[in-house]
């Protein structure tokens, strides 16, 4: 599988322009903080208002916003966000459900549910649960919602180390199992050996090319 | 005291009720909209909206039912537009009396779901987003609910001032038995007859107890809201 994306453009008046073709399926973003990673990914997603996005995987053109650009809401593009970002509103199964209108189905989310361990958590509600649980809640959200590219921002944000490997098998199912593209950011580089089968550093909001 | 109500007070409560639910249907999903062009909209002039909305809010009521009048009564132009191509009379009609609730209650129903639109957590509808939901189903699936604490709000506070309108009514629509003869209206125009305290008094009552019961079924309202949060 190879794996192409690129998005520039602005938020405020910090630039960005940042690309990468790997022939792997999981790559990972890493920088300082305030490099621009998160805003690569946000890019990508179409939630800045100024910002061109292009996904290729494989020799399908996922996504181009070259001639006119796709809502953020027809994208495909599934993203786990750093603060997770469960509807507190919604039990566990009515989350990983959300998306059953716009092209998910029962099936998928069985599947996520049954992928993500969450049997016997349908009924809970969000504020009920762990640091952990809650991520995997989000990981099974997205993707029930049957997305092409997974973006994951610090996956492992606020866990500790045991818990850190505890959540790595169920980024390793998605990754192996699923077989879904997923582009990871992080900070921490003991996150890549859990997961990325590739590496882009990225400094200044460009790609560093001396790393 | 204690006597079952008369038809009189029956006519004014029943009236009240009318014209006050007509204008929390009108003044709920207007009020709505306008929260929502206020807390998220990014156009020029949104100060003038805003202070438009709350207008009737400072202006003396009488003002106000003076300029609905100039503008909706027969010889306004709006009002005439309305006669002429739908037959339609506002000025000295139920009608009237609810649009004059309606614009008196709308700077009370649009705070309390700008305020609960705001605190909304912006976040969560961009995840909603990235899950397939357009614009309208992340407010119908995500803003709405979540706000449903303001609206709750927003529906007694506007209920509360229609229900209570006396002012701008009067000046608009009139004082006519049955057809304007609100249950304020009613206890102002008793108080003008002579030996007429009494029958004001038993009028006040009942607009006691309504605001009382709406005042219950709110707080009602909100701790279902809260248990079905289970915060």
């Amino acid at each position: 599988m190879s794996l192409a994306c690129h998005a520039h453009g602005r938020r405020g008046d910090f630039r960005f322009d940042i690309g990468f073709e790997s022939p792997s399926q999981a790559v990972a973003v890493v920088g300082p903080s305030g490099c621009g990673k998160t805003t690569f990914l946000h890019g990508l997603a179409g939630l800045l208002a100024e910002s061109t996005a292009r996904i290729r995987i494989d020799d399908a053109l996922v996504l181009d916003d070259g001639m006119k650009r796709t809502p953020v809401h027809r994208r495909a593009v599934g993203y786990v966000f750093q603060d997770i970002r469960l509807f507190p509103h919604m039990t566990v199964e009515q989350n990983i459900a959300f998306s059953r209108p716009y092209g998910g189905d029962e099936m998928t989310v069985a599947q996520a549910l049954d992928l993500m361990d969450l049997r016997g958590y349908e009924r809970r509600r969000p504020a009920g649960l762990s640091g952990g649980e809650a991520r995997r809640v989000a990981l099974a959200r997205a993707l029930a919602a049957r997305p092409r590219l997974l973006l994951l921002d610090e996956p492992f944000t606020g866990l500790d180390v045991k818990r850190r490997e505890r959540l790595a098998p169920y980024l390793l199912r998605l990754r192996d199992e699923v077989r879904l593209p997923m582009i990871l950011v992080s900070h921490d580089p003991r996150d890549l050996d859990l997961i990325a089968e590739d590496v882009v550093r990225v400094a200044g909001g460009v790609v560093d090319a001396n790393a | 005291m204690f006597e079952p109500l008369s038809d009189f007070e029956l006519q004014a409560l029943g009236l009240s009720i009318k014209v006050a639910t007509a204008a929390l249907a009108v003044g709920l999903p207007l009020g709505l909209a306008l929260a929502m062009l206020l807390a998220r909209g990014r156009f020029p002039g949104r100060w003038i909206l805003e202070a438009a909305v709350n207008l009737p809010l400072v202006l003396p009521p009488v003002v106000t039912g003076l300029i609905l009048l100039s503008l909706f009564g027969v010889r306004g132009p709006v009002g005439r537009a309305l006669h002429d191509l739908f037959g339609v009379t506002l000025a000295f009609h139920w009608t009237g009396a609810a649009l004059a609730a309606t614009l008196m209650a709308l700077p009370l129903v649009v705070r309390p779901l700008r305020l609960a639109i705001e605190g909304v957590d912006r976040g969560l509808e961009d995840a909603a987003s990235m899950l397939g939901a357009s614009r309208l189903a992340v407010f119908v699936r995500i803003t709405l609910p979540l706000a449903a604490p303001g609206l709750v709000a927003a529906a007694l506070l506007g209920f509360a001032r229609a229900f209570g309108e006396f002012g701008a009514t009067v000046t608009f629509a009139g004082a006519i038995p049955g057809e304007t003869q609100t249950l304020p209206v009613a206890i102002y125009s008793a108080l003008q007859r002579a030996e007429g305290d009494q029958a004001a008094m038993r009028l006040a009552v009942i607009a006691v107890l309504v605001s009382v019961l709406a005042v219950v079924g709110s707080e009602i309202c909100n701790r279902r809201l809260q248990r079905t949060r289970g915060a």
